[in-house]
């Protein structure tokens, strides 16, 4: 079994310098049976973050439908491919606050995805299929896509902060 | 996944547990499919209760079943929809289309929509 690191000793240079701060690092295979040991992980990690339980269900679902997407559409349904999540605790300033936010980072080996067939599908028309893309961007602060040397790299953020359900229970108590 | 079946009267309750996702969404898509084109039944009412998470392959599967109900005339009842399950209809913007339950004994009760 080889990694990702192994396998592209000078991109994963750039790797390392991403993940110096990382929370947590998960290395597997392209199996779909993994998918729910990704959510077994991240749920009580994202709950030490404090965000809500809506916020933490959607983190959950977009990393979930971007490591199916990687499995799908970068490797073809291989399940012997290396896929690397990387979880890191950002902080920013604003308005003289401190905004936290998780930033995840997905790599894998597969070939350069064409951008222009990002855009997610339209939903007015009800047909199965093609909802991954539009469930991520629906659930994350910031989805990015980065071609890093040989490797596919997308980053997703979430801030923390009140869910609206939170925020109403708030406002009536 | 576990999936099991009940049969009262002209209605197939498709009992669920565990997770549904893009390594086990086939096998449900399959039992669907399976109820509401080769059996024949009225009505396939699918108990969500014992599911905590649902994602787009098993969305898609849904949305199978839905289909294949409308063109055999029979009807595709959920009960049971955790959290995860009704917010990821929702942001699929197809939680209006299904007929969603809290239970099964108002999914039994219920009428078919007038259409």
């Amino acid at each position: 079994m080889t990694s990702i690191a192994a396998k592209h000793p000078r991109d994963s240079k750039k790797s390392l310098k991403w993940n110096r701060a990382f929370l947590l690092k998960l290395e597997l295979r392209s199996q779909p049976g993994l998918l729910c040991v990704i959510r077994g992980a991240l749920a009580p990690l994202m709950e030490m973050l404090e965000f809500s339980g809506e916020h933490v269900r959607e983190i959950i679902r977009a990393v979930d439908e971007a490591v199916a997407n990687i499995m799908r559409h970068s490797y073809h349904g291989r399940l012997d491919q290396p896929i690397e999540v990387y979880c890191n605790r950002l902080h920013r300033e604003s308005n003289g606050q401190t905004e936290q936010a998780i930033e995840i980072l997905l790599f894998d080996c597969g070939p350069a995805v064409d951008t222009t067939k990002l855009a997610a599908r339209p939903l007015d028309e009800v047909k199965p299929g093609g909802l991954g893309l539009h469930i991520i961007r629906g659930s994350m602060d910031t989805v990015e896509y980065k071609r890093a040397g040989r490797l596919n790299r997308l980053r997703l953020v979430k801030f923390v902060r009140p869910s609206k359900a939170g925020s109403a229970q708030e406002k009536l108590s | 996944m576990k999936i099991s079946a009940r049969r009262i009267d002209t209605s197939t309750i498709l009992d669920v547990s565990g997770n549904i996702d893009m390594s086990n969404s086939p096998e449900i898509r399959k039992v669907l499919l399976r109820e509401l084109r080769e059996k024949g039944v009225s009505r396939v009412v699918l108990n969500l209760s014992a599911v905590d998470y649902i994602d787009s392959s098993g969305v898609a599967s849904l949305v199978e079943g839905l289909k294949a109900s409308r063109e055999s005339g029979s009807r595709f009842v959920l009960f049971g929809l955790s959290d995860s399950a009704r917010e990821v209809l929702k942001i699929s913007r197809l939680l209006k289309l299904f007929e969603v339950f809290d239970d099964e004994a108002q999914a039994m009760g219920s009428k078919a929509p007038s259409v």
